[in-house]
């Protein structure tokens, strides 16, 4: 800790003092990283959103321009298709499964399967994309029976535009589900007993119980999920970014918001307009973010 | 149980084990396909079955080749993740800790902005910031410079709300308020007592920090030209852009798909043994970062 205390108010020398002192001794370094690398971008976009290379005053020209682009449209579509498929097979399949793996028993099985959905997490990021170029490769994958029974006989045809928010679902639900499933799993061993068992004896049956009990009880976690699914969603770059340098140019360097952010901001050298698509992108999911706090009262500080 | 509700399950639970057992296939079969993969040939690759062992002669040839390719780029790469991950990792927990528990037992003066900031930005999306920090490091002069990873990455908000929630729920206030009547000195109380007591938390941040950074593609691609500054993912990706099946214009240095896919496992080799070593530690800890009970 490099950092000294700032000054106290010297009026308010009671016991607490010397305690307040080190308290801010010890959130020093800290906020000066959340200065540097948290508020400090944040007014540099917000400056750089509304003002032209030379620094002048623009209002919304660099929104209107880049939202003119003939880019930006698709890749807002793209984007939002791909949130579609994916909010809705991360809140059906990993919500089912864990109900499933609830139900049967708390035994050696259960825990194995829960580790087995649990390990594609560790290649998290640019792995897990190459692991899925080869799946999708009708030549080498160990699917390709399947592929081709879909009608998929190469490459090419797999990664046709038109399937990439599928497939884009398929590699964050296979790197990503089976936390999630960990923790629904989780929070359904902590509805009480007595609940559960009171439904048994009212004669509820497994869907009953899931449907009327159980899920309910796991709102504010399903909540939870979609909201930090869609926040990482929505800011949607490797996938899209290492298929187009495997795509034998059958996907675009624009496919996504931030994609199209930094070809603004490092082809076109339009910082500016990158500023305006990345500001975009903030207020998008920090609403998404913000709603969720307002809504489920998960972040009440004290 | 009676008879009959159980043979009225016994479908019911067939349905349940199949549904289980094909979502359990479509986790593990790419993992699995991938660490074979890589023991083989491109002609075995094609060829062979798709779930065989290849030998462990053509393991170690794609070593060789892969190590070969741009001198021995692929080790670099490695080290430099190691190096970026390694020091953001020390200073994340030398500046998040302190703070959690700054901000859980004591009271000083903008202490509650300073929670509602670091739960804004915990919430925030660091990807959309990739850009305006570039801009801002370009004006500090530090683009092209480990600087440019390690300071974004060091910084760790989840891990300061970590470290907050445990403190303010696990570690009892009187056992602070004692030690200091004992005559304790604040920075003491942290050391001897908050600071042991907090190891599980410690781990669990340092986890999440590192697999965070070691996976991150977007701010290493943007900040670092050279490459020989690369971590290991975005230089996988270059890597891929080597290989001819994927990329037609790759030219003579092609790269072939099974050291594509021996990189990609060595990439995750250092994320995959800190994974199972945390493994106990993060149910809790997913639970605590969302709940503060």
């Amino acid at each position: 800790m490099t950092a000294t205390a700032s000054p106290v108010d010297p009026g308010r020398r009671r016991g607490g003092a010397g305690r307040s002192r080190a308290g801010l001794a010890f959130v020093a370094a800290y906020t000066l990283l959340l200065v540097a690398f948290g508020a400090v971008p944040t007014c540099y976009a917000i400056w750089f959103a509304f003002t032209d290379a030379g620094g002048g005053f623009t209002g919304f020209a660099n929104f209107v321009t880049t939202a003119r682009d003939f880019r930006f449209a698709d890749s807002v579509g793209h984007v939002a298709l791909y949130l579609v498929c994916w909010l809705l097979s991360l809140v059906v399949f990993v919500v089912g499964l864990a109900l499933m793996l609830h139900r049967l028993s708390s035994g050696p099985v259960s825990r194995t399967l829960r580790f087995l959905y649990y390990i594609p997490g560790a290649l998290a990021g640019a792995a897990s994309v190459l692991v899925w170029l080869f799946m999708l490769d009708p030549t080498v994958s160990p699917v390709s029976a399947l592929l081709g029974a879909l009608g998929f006989d190469t490459f090419g045809q797999v990664i046709a535009p038109g399937n990439l928010p599928v497939l884009f679902t398929a590699i964050a639900f296979w790197t990503g589900a089976g936390g999630w499933i960990v923790v629904m799993y989780g929070a359904l061993d902590n509805i009480p007993q007595d609940v559960m068992e009171a439904a048994r004896i009212d004669g509820a049956g497994a869907w009953q119980t899931a449907w009327h009990v159980q899920i309910p009880m796991l709102r504010k976690w399903i909540v939870y999920m979609v909201i930090l699914a869609f926040a990482g969603g929505a800011q949607l770059f490797v996938e899209p970014q290492l298929l187009s340098l495997a795509s034998v140019g059958v996907a675009g360097r624009d496919y996504s918001l931030n994609q199209l952010t930094y070809d603004f901001a490092f082809q076109l050298n339009n910082v500016n307009g990158a500023a305006a698509v990345s500001m975009e992108l903030l207020v998008v999911s920090l609403s998404a973010a913000g709603l969720f706090v307002a809504r489920s009262g998960f972040f009440d500080a004290d | 149980m009676p008879i009959e509700t159980l043979a009225r399950r016994a479908p019911q639970r067939l349905l349940t084990g199949a549904v289980l057992a094909a979502f359990a296939v479509f986790f593990v079969l790419p993992v699995l396909w991938l660490v074979l993969a890589a023991t083989k040939t491109d002609q075995q690759l094609v060829h062979d079955q798709p779930l065989s062992f290849g030998s462990w002669q053509a393991l170690a040839d794609n070593w060789h080749a892969l190590t070969a390719f741009q001198d021995g780029a692929i080790l670099q790469w490695l080290g430099n993740s190691a190096v970026y991950a390694a020091i953001s990792l020390v200073i994340t927990l030398c500046v998040s800790v302190p703070a959690g528990y700054a901000l859980a037992m004591t009271e000083f003066r903008g202490r509650r902005a300073l929670l509602v900031a670091t739960l804004v930005v915990m919430l925030m999306p660091s990807a959309t910031l990739v850009v305006p920090l570039f801009l801002e490091l370009n004006a500090a002069s530090l683009i092209g410079t480990m600087w440019s990873i390690i300071l974004p990455y060091a910084f760790y908000p989840f891990g300061v709300y970590l470290t907050y929630i445990y403190f303010s729920t696990a570690v009892p206030k009187d056992l602070l308020a004692a030690a200091r009547m004992d005559g304790c000195s604040e920075f003491g109380v942290f050391r001897h007592l908050a600071l042991p007591l907090a190891t599980p938390v410690v781990a669990l941040v340092g986890f999440f920090s590192f697999v965070a950074n070691w996976t991150n593609y977007f701010l290493p691609y943007v900040m670092l030209p050279e490459s020989d500054q690369l971590p290991v993912q975005v230089g996988v990706g270059n890597l891929l852009s080597s290989v001819p099946q994927f990329n037609p214009a790759a030219g003579d240095l092609a790269v072939e798909r099974p050291q594509l896919a021996l990189a990609t496992l060595v990439a995750i080799t250092p994320v995959l043994v800190v994974f199972l070593f945390a493994q106990r530690f993060l149910v809790s800890g997913m639970l605590a970062g969302a709940t503060k009970e």
